[in-house]
């Protein structure tokens, strides 16, 4: 619908938007929300977007829909009474701890407490105390700050379809929780946490790996060495004040070492790894015709959402680990005669966009060397708190490159960091023209952009290969579901559980916009254009490996169970 | 998996309704009056049977006071204490059953599963008040002495 109306007095045209909230805030003016995102659904629970109309009545902005010649009033005296009420209600059953909560500064009941002037509550606290669920690897999910906006309730079931959590009990009671208030761990969960980065409070936070990090950090007996992924360099600039999308990986690397870091390595190198595997292992399958299609496996909320849901499907789903998993496994191999002989330990600490990576480095069967080949996983924001922490000037850091003998990647490698990468990265490698114009051919493609399910048709040596990338679980379920009615057919699927891919994961700053996504997606082909090796195979770091240590030990780069079949 | 030999109804149940997942609350209410509750695994079987997460379905079975997801009694007491109930005394009436059966506040359901006392807000018979039910018989009038009678007599048929 197309019209004009009266915002505070200011006249205000609106062209298709769904809802007078987004009106509102085209005119300049940040109506307060808890329950709102573009995402998802609207839900108009915390009423915090309450407008008054010419009348004197009132209503939730983000379920109205604009009309011509509405008038529409957002800061009356009226409305900023229910709004500190509200708030002042929310307050009287939060746990009020603000200084030693996780979320303390980046919460929203925090700062719409600050902005509306809420100085005091007048009410008593009367619920019980509820257990801390502190069983997940991935997320710490804390009832006691909840304030029942569903946020979390409608990103798990709209856009991962996976359902985990969701409203329990009613009235006071309720909660939400998961099935039977069973522990987070033990539930179809998938660690993607894409729950906590709409969660306005610290009910859901990501697991803390700091204090342990700075213990590894600090003990002389222990030889720490870092990995960074591609979506972290386009993204943490944003906790200090940078544009979303800026590349600031010399900095990362700079901060790490004077953290206390050893070494410092980029995971695109492993990614290139994951590449060659993963190549070789679709053409295999492409020239058997078996396994069709085959699913990427980088993804470790999508691997257990697979496991989950589809145990039929295992059999087709890449056998290759994750770049992660492949860094972790490679490099306690490589260190491991050097540290023995020192007596010292290495620690592979690895720092991801995801929160599913830390469950993904616990898994029982990520232990090559004994021990856990990832020791650790420390998200992009963990990471920012750590730098915070130690005082270091981010902004200001000289830019340094990562070490040697591991530390050279291709641009195909930082591709992994977006939605639609993978696919494009296995391309590069897979297409026998190697002009810059077969490039630019695999960047039109269509493996590309925003849409949750992208299509594209390559040539490759004279076959058609059908190629699907698709992210958000949710999105996924339904391609999974056409292809097995028979719907839909395709050679290859990459599957990226978060929004965006690795750069909208829930370990990277928030708010995440879709504006702030695209600019970090941005970053990644900035990173890509920037390096001067594009494909996996051309990276020497890669080619010196297959000759050395991963000369007769492959089984290092490939899932257990299923790597003895082939 | 379901123990299918412990559930033999559930499948029936759910072919009834074509597995249709907006039946749920029909099923649940249908599952619940042959197992007098909602057993947790015929919870799980027909969250993958109708492909709705166990959450949603946890989410709907205590939402609703009629379901139960803890196995009730034999005998399922509901004393009313709606306001004419209330007004003529029925909290003794309800304190003296909960003395009989050892039950308080947190437990309803006495521990060789014969009994189950619930409150309900009104049965709709105030004229009779104040009232028990049990298992859908009403009786009427009652006072602390005659609902231990009504106990009494239910025990003592039980045991013959």
């Amino acid at each position: 619908m197309k019209g004009s109306m009266l915002i505070d007095g200011q006249r205000v045209d609106f062209n298709g938007e769904k809802h007078i909230l987004e009106v509102i805030r085209k005119a300049g003016i940040d109506l307060p929300t808890f329950c709102y995102h573009s995402e998802l659904s609207i839900y108009g629970a915390c009423r915090m977007c309450m407008v008054e109309d010419k009348w004197g009545g009132i209503m939730a902005s983000c379920s109205t829909v604009p009309k011509d010649g509405m008038e529409i009033y957002t800061n009356t005296q009226k409305l900023k009474k229910h709004r500190k009420m509200i708030l002042e209600l929310i307050l009287a059953n939060h746990d009020r701890d603000c200084t030693v909560c996780e979320k303390t500064g980046r919460c929203i009941l925090q700062e719409l407490a600050i902005r509306f002037g809420i100085k005091k509550v007048r009410f008593d606290k009367d619920e019980k105390e509820l257990p801390v669920d502190n069983s997940s690897v991935s997320i710490v999910r804390n009832p006691n700050k909840c304030i029942l906006c569903g946020d979390c309730v409608r990103m798990c079931n709209e856009v991962q379809g996976v359902g985990a959590l969701d409203f329990a009990y009613r009235g006071a009671k309720m909660q939400v929780t998961t099935a039977f208030n069973r522990p987070i761990s033990n539930v179809n969960c998938v660690n993607c946490g894409q729950c906590r980065t709409v969660c306005p409070t610290g009910a859901l936070v990501i697991k803390r790996d700091i204090d342990n990090a700075w213990e590894v950090l600090n003990d002389k007996n222990k030889f720490v060495i870092a990995q960074i992924a591609p979506a972290v360099r386009v993204a943490i600039g944003e906790e200090f004040g940078l544009e979303p999308g800026s590349v600031t990986m010399g900095k990362i690397v700079a901060a790490l070492r004077r953290m206390g870091f050893n070494q410092v390595y980029d995971t695109s190198m492993a990614a290139d790894l994951t590449v060659m595997e993963e190549s070789r292992e679709f053409a295999g399958c492409l020239q058997k015709g078996e396994r069709l299609p085959l699913f990427t496996s980088c993804c470790p909320a999508w691997f257990k959402y697979a496991e989950q849901k589809f145990p039929e499907l295992m059999e087709q789903v890449s056998t290759c680990l994750s770049p992660q998993q492949m860094f972790g496994a490679v490099i306690k191999e490589h260190f491991k005669t050097d540290r023995e002989a020192e007596g010292r330990e290495t620690v592979v600490i690895s720092i991801m966009p995801c929160t599913a990576k830390k469950y993904e480095a616990a898994r029982p069967e990520n232990r090559n060397s004994g021990t856990r080949d990832v020791d650790m996983v420390i998200t992009t924001q963990e990471l920012a708190m750590m730098i915070k922490e130690n005082g270091i000037m981010f902004n200001e850091l000289e830019e340094e490159a990562v070490d040697m003998p591991f530390g050279l990647s291709s641009g195909a490698g930082v591709l992994f960091g977006a939605s639609g990468g993978v696919a494009e990265a296995v391309l590069r490698h897979l297409c026998s023209d190697k002009t810059i114009g077969s490039l630019k051919n695999l960047a039109f493609a269509g493996t590309r952009g925003m849409e949750g399910v992208k299509e594209a048709e390559i040539e490759l040596d004279g076959r058609k290969v059908t190629i699907a990338v698709v992210h958000g679980l949710k999105n996924a379920e339904a391609l999974v579901k056409m292809i097995k009615a028979g719907e839909k057919q395709y050679d290859f699927v990459e599957v990226m559980a978060c929004p965006g891919g690795c750069i909208g994961g829930a370990g990277q700053p928030v708010p995440q916009s879709a504006h702030i996504k695209k600019q970090r997606t941005k970053g990644i082909y900035n990173a890509d254009s920037g390096s001067t090796i594009k494909r996996s195979e051309e990276n020497p770091t890669i080619i010196a490996l297959y000759e050395g240590i991963l000369k007769d030990k492959h089984e290092l780069l490939h899932r257990h169970e299923l790597n003895k079949e082939s | 998996m379901l123990d299918k030999s412990k559930y033999p109804e559930v499948d029936g149940i759910l072919a009834g309704y074509a597995y249709n997942r907006s039946a749920l609350i029909a099923m649940l209410q249908e599952i619940q009056s042959a197992y007098n509750y909602l057993p947790e695994e015929v919870l799980e079987h027909i969250s993958t049977e109708i492909d709705i997460p166990l959450s949603k379905i946890f989410s709907v079975a205590t939402f609703y006071e009629n379901f139960s997801l803890e196995p009730k009694g034999k005998y399922i007491i509901k004393i009313c204490d709606g306001t004419a109930c209330h007004v003529k005394k029925s909290i003794p009436i309800l304190d003296t059953i909960k003395k009989e059966l050892g039950l308080n506040s947190s437990k309803h359901t006495t521990d060789d599963f014969l009994f189950t006392l619930e409150t309900v807000s009104c049965l709709g018979a105030c004229g009779l008040a104040p009232v028990i039910l049990v298992n859908g018989k009403v009786y009427a009038k009652m006072t602390p002495e005659s609902a231990l009678a009504v106990i009494k007599e239910i025990k003592e048929n039980e045991s013959k």
